[in-house]
């Protein structure tokens, strides 16, 4: 099994990473198209995945649906930033909660032949709306989120 | 998730985050929580609020104060679903693996 590294850079982001042994085009491939995304984006055991649409544009919109027994979810959103084989900017809103969107920005690297997958979820409504990133949480803040990162990062 | 979501919605305000950061000091009224806020009382009780119904704080009832708390099982709550969250990845990592490998060997079929 791989390691994946998790961690909460600020109090309102999770940035997961991940490494994955092929090229860089192949994993881009994974996450772009629908028929391959299907196939692995599927979470907790006992889901599938059987509609999944995505208009790989700048402004196009994106939609997954997972069901289980007879449940369904989903999960729909628009590309903000394309670049192609590198970095996509999108928004995320799952219907169940269908007022908290979250951007998430996935950067596409390569490491030693690997190729190194980056997400961020940025949960702040704020920096969500205005499509920016986050700034630095300032020294006060910081010191006294410490403890709370430090429990994460023992138990997670 | 319902609640980490009201909890992150809670954390993504400047203002409460500094309300969070007094209380982890200790308990505190909402006069004294208010004091190095230039607002008005009406604005700090409707951050509060927002705090409270996020289970991020909670009100004790002493006489004629009320004074407000962190609710250390709001962090505990946090904690669990980043555990879950990150077992979801790694389960579709896994997955994404495989199909690596397939589309690999496909590859090479050609």
């Amino acid at each position: 099994m791989k390691p994946l590294s998790m961690t909460t850079p600020t109090d309102t982001t999770i940035e997961i990473t991940r490494s994955f042994d092929a090229p860089i085009s192949m994993v881009w491939r994974a996450h772009t198209e629908p028929e391959l995304v299907k196939r692995w984006l599927t979470g907790p055991t006992g889901l599938t995945m059987p509609e999944c649409e995505i208009d790989l544009r700048v402004g196009g919109a994106y939609r997954y649906v997972w069901a289980w027994d007879d449940n369904r979810m989903s999960a729909y959103g628009t590309f903000r930033e394309i670049e192609a084989e590198r970095r996509l900017l999108l928004t995320e809103t799952f219907d169940i909660f269908p007022d908290n969107e979250t951007l998430v920005e996935q950067v596409f690297g390569e490491n030693g032949g690997q190729t190194v997958v980056r997400m961020s979820l940025h949960y702040d409504s704020k920096e969500t709306r205005d499509g920016v990133l986050q700034s630095p949480m300032d020294e006060g803040l910081e010191a006294s989120y410490q403890s709370l990162d430090k429990l994460i990062s023992e138990t997670v | 998730m319902s609640n980490l979501d009201s909890v992150f919605q809670a954390l993504s305000d400047p203002t409460r985050r500094a309300i969070l950061e007094r209380l982890i000091q200790g308990e505190a009224t909402v006069d004294e929580i208010r004091e190095p806020f230039e607002m008005s009382q009406p604005s700090i009780s409707r951050h509060l609020k927002v705090l409270e119904q996020a289970g991020l704080i909670t009100t004790r009832i002493a006489g004629t104060s009320r004074p407000r708390r962190i609710e250390p099982l709001a962090f505990a709550a946090i904690e669990d679903w980043l555990k879950q969250y990150r077992a979801i990845w790694q389960a579709n990592y896994e997955r994404l693996d495989g199909l690596l490998e397939h589309l690999k060997q496909e590859d090479n079929a050609k």
